[in-house]
């Protein structure tokens, strides 16, 4: 049996070593939260992060992944939902089908980590996945709001079933 | 839905197949909230009210991320007077519609349908609960009907004060005669409908715990992956089964049609891997000499044959371009395209002798469980499909259910084990539906001062229609190849008027499977128009704006929104340089799926031939405006859709066979490429019109038209990536 760390969680699993991370996570680990885009590390909806670094794990070798290397998926971003990212992210509706998000938000936690005040040309650069919908633009305004701590700069104005308006 | 839902089906599911040994799956909901058979009885078909005062919001056509399924619910709720932060929603199955007489009406979500066809018959419903709910508190205080206000799930007998809540009174309201008359409310008293409410459905897609087909896992499911024959037409000549026995997880070699062959495997990824490992030997048929170039040479021939289908006529454009004292003529064309949707083709199916289920994403229940039936041998009410969450839709998964087939054959070689299909995104990608390829001629004639006296265009190409739904083919004529260019009228007309005008169709079809692709025929037919009517201002050296009011001036609805993007965006007044670039503006506008849009472009352009789309100002008359916010979100995906298109997308033929087979050589808008979008909602009222894809059709000429501001280059042909926009 091979081991990963994700989550928090040393988990225990069967596959070939050359199984990709992502399929490893999705069907020996049941997180099925990252998502299968493209298989060639082009599309992002399979973004994670490995010691904080955002991967694509669909082309990352699970045997290449080492005992204390942590991995961390969009399930274990925070128990609730309640991770600034995924706050901004429901304050401004940004997804539309909601496929590529997991990847987006995985990406975006990890450019907010690093730089907590990206401008548009940081975002351009960190941002590099796909989204067919066509959400980028609520997409940058939700990094600029959580990079403000200010969740009504977008001027949306949404208004949320509890009242609030963002 | 959730992954805590999800385990509690699966629990279900086990409990139902053990006890009862039959219907297993029946009360496996999905992308909703609860099961449509839940145990609460419902007040009507649209609406149920739980003990707890929840309203659930029965919805039949299909979320892929357009927000249908919040606007719906906001109509049905507006006219229930429902309490907005205790709704939630449901899809009823396919299969019940059929049982119960189609009482949810059509299940298609496509031609941005969702609420401009069903807005009266869902509106009706709620206000049809509503008055059932008032009159069974009237009944229970037994005071008359009139003496009782319903307001945010509350009935409240004004005289004594006394109140009653929705889940109190749905028992006794569901066992009612419904009324005969309904009242529906003026839309200026909307309190629900017409307000920037948030989407019903976001929350679980932050966290991973949504929901799709792919993420789907029953007990004693294997996984499946595809081949079919990568030649259009082609089929299978022989499997080597025995290389790829041995493999870790591989159960069965299956043929499917005779066309392709899949791999059932435990996991996708072993499947998958033993697909590739597996020795295929292809007959490739009929058109594996075909190629971008026989298919341009084909449509080529049409621009100037003599039969063709008649789209929209008036006066005689053929004598007035005789007699013109100048004629202008121009060729565009317009590529294949992919829909590429983020989550590829799949489809569960578990298939016995007696019932076969399938869980999908479809954007039309009742399209599939008629694929599912055929597919299976088995009639409709022996068959269920449950839809599932779409990871986008784009109407690849609307007319066309060939992988829902495909997932029932294989099952239906596996009977009684659910087998999942997924394709690859390079099976995605080589058996698209793809955009339909056409080429135009158009030609002006200009009299002495320059006045336009007659057009002619002439269409040349694929019909969507002649392959998916041949039965509407009348006299050899697809009308919805003329989208954008119909006599007056309320959908897809024509903006401008002629004195004499020609617009027909040579139907060449190549090799190729069309479907209907976001904005359909609106696109393409777009560019030709929007960058043709910019050439003849050029030619006759007049603002584009000037020309277009005079040739708009019978259209007041279609010149509102480009006066409006005009005027917002600063039209005659230049754009204020960025980064000390020269920004150039172009303008477009069109009509189709109801609604009527605009945009202007804002682009500068590099001495070295960079293009760098700045903002771009839109405006959308949808007649009535359900939810703005969202209104505002298509508007900006649309953006992104269409000039994925505009910049890179092309699918092309070569050895009968596409080239492009995964996001490398198939770019898309990313977010560095992504414009500012400024988007007026202007409903004009008394229509009502979608708004999921229009604007993609002005993405493309808006930003044409601005190149040509920019450069004096006039592009006819897309994508950009192959003209260089450096200045000569």
């Amino acid at each position: 049996m091979a081991k990963l760390n994700v989550n928090g969680v040393v988990r225990e699993f069967e596959a070939e070593g050359d199984t990709p991370l992502l399929w490893v996570l999705r069907e020996q680990l049941g997180l099925t939260g990252t998502k299968y885009g493209c298989g060639i590390a082009a599309c992002g909806a399979c973004t994670v992060h490995v010691d904080g670094v955002p991967t694509r794990s669909c082309t990352r070798p699970v045997s290449t992944i080492g005992a204390n290397e942590k991995i961390t998926t969009i399930e274990g971003l925070s128990p609730d939902g309640s991770h600034p990212v995924q706050k901004a992210w429901v304050a401004l509706d940004v997804p539309q089908c909601g496929y590529c998000q997991s990847g987006q938000v995985m990406a975006a936690v990890a450019l907010l980590k690093g730089n907590p005040k990206p401008s548009d040309a940081d975002i351009d650069t960190a941002m590099g996945n796909i989204c067919r919908c066509g959400t980028y633009n609520r997409i940058r305004a939700a990094i600029h709001a959580v990079a403000r701590g200010d969740l009504k700069a977008a001027q949306l104005s949404i208004q949320h079933a509890d009242g609030s308006t963002t | 839905m959730s992954r805590a839902a999800i385990e509690m089906d699966r629990r279900r599911f086990l409990a139902a197949g053990a006890s009862a040994g039959l219907v297993v799956g029946f009360h496996i909901p999905f992308a909703g909230t609860a099961a449509a058979q839940g145990s609460t009885p419902e007040v009507n078909a649209w609406v149920v009210v739980r003990p707890d005062d929840t309203v659930v919001v029965r919805v039949a056509r299909s979320e892929m991320g357009q927000g249908t399924l919040t606007g719906l619910a906001q109509l049905v709720a507006e006219e229930l007077d429902a309490n907005w932060a205790k709704v939630s929603t449901e899809y009823p199955t396919p299969g019940q519609n059929l049982a119960r007489k189609r009482v949810w009406g059509n299940f298609s979500t496509g031609g941005s349908r969702g609420i401009r066809e069903s807005h009266e018959y869902v509106r009706k419903g709620g206000a049809a609960a509503r008055m059932m709910l008032v009159q069974a508190a009237a009944n229970e205080w037994k005071v008359p009907v009139s003496e009782c206000r319903a307001a945010s799930s509350v009935v409240t007998h004004v005289p004594s004060g006394r109140t009653l809540g929705y889940g109190h009174l749905a028992p006794a309201a569901g066992k009612l005669e419904p009324p005969a008359n309904v009242t529906l409310k003026d839309p200026k008293d909307w309190k629900i409908a017409g307000r920037r409410l948030a989407r019903l459905d976001t929350a679980d897609k932050v966290t991973g715990k949504q929901m799709y087909g792919v993420d789907l896992k029953l007990p004693g499911m294997l996984n499946a992956a595809i081949k079919d024959c990568p030649v259009f037409g082609g089929k299978v000549k022989a499997v080597n089964e025995a290389a790829i026995r041995n493999r870790p997880g591989v159960k069965k070699v299956v043929r499917v049609g005779d066309s392709a062959v899949a791999v059932v495997a435990d996991t996708w990824w072993r499947a998958k891997t033993a697909l590739d490992a597996l020795p295929i030997e292809w007959d490739y048929g009929p058109n594996v000499k075909e190629s971008s170039a026989t298919v341009a040479a084909m449509l080529k021939a049409g621009l100037d044959a003599p039969e063709a289908a008649l789209g929209n006529q008036n006066g005689d454009a053929r004598a007035a371009l005789a007699s013109a004292s100048r004629v202008i003529e121009a060729v565009y064309s317009y590529p294949h395209q992919n829909h590429a949707t983020m989550e590829p083709m799949n489809a569960t199916a578990r298939w016995t002798p007696e019932r076969c289920e399938v869980w999908t994403p479809t954007q039309n229940g009742e399209a599939a469980l008629a694929a599912t039936s055929e597919a299976a041998g088995l009639p409709a009410d022996q068959c269920e499909v449950y839809k599932v969450l779409l990871g986008g839709g784009f109407g690849r998964r609307g007319a066309v259910h060939d992988w829902v087939r495909q997932a029932v054959e294989i099952a239906r070689q596996m009977p009684g084990t659910p087998v999942k299909l997924l394709w690859s995104r390079e099976e995605d990608m080589l058996h698209g539906r793809f955009h339909p390829v056409t080429q135009c001629k158009l030609r002006a004639g200009l009299d002495a001062q320059g006045n336009v006296t007659a057009l002619h265009m002439r269409i040349s190409g694929q019909s969507i229609l002649a392959s998916v739904f041949p039965e509407n083919i009348k006299d050899g004529k697809d009308p919805v190849v003329f989208q954008g260019l119909n006599p007056p009228g309320p959908e897809a007309s024509i903006g401008y008027s002629f004195p004499n005008l020609l617009v027909d169709h040579a139907m060449r079809n190549p090799p190729v499977p069309p479907g209907f692709w976001r904005g359909v025929n609106l696109n393409q037919n777009t560019i030709y128009l929007e960058g043709f009517i910019d050439e003849i201002a050029a030619a006759t050296r007049q603002d584009p704006l000037v020309l277009r009011r005079k040739l708009m001036a019978g259209h007041p609805k279609h010149l509102a929104v480009l006066d409006a993007v005009a005027e917002r965006a600063g039209w005659g007044r230049p754009a204020p340089d960025v980064n000390g670039m020269k920004v150039y503006r172009g303008l477009a506008q069109t009509m189709g799926f109801g609604s009527y849009v605009a945009a202007c472009a804002e682009v500068s352009v590099s001495n070295e031939g960079e293009l760098k789309i700045h903002r771009i100002v839109a405006a959308t008359d949808c007649g009535h405006a359900v939810n703005p916010q969202q209104i505002e979100a298509q508007v900006e995906g649309s953006f992104a859709y269409g000039l994925s298109a505009a910049l890179f997308g092309e699918c092309t033929l070569k050895d009968g066979r596409m080239e492009q087979a995964n996001f490398d050589t198939y770019p898309v808008v990313h977010m560095r490429h992504m414009p500012k979008v400024e988007t007026i909602v202007m409903p004009s009222g008394g229509f009502w019109g979608g708004v999921g894809e229009p604007t993609i059709a002005v993405a493309a000429p808006a930003v044409l038209n601005a190149i040509y501001a920019a450069t004096g280059k006039r592009i006819r042909d897309l994508p950009l990536k192959h003209h260089s926009l450096k200045r000569a």
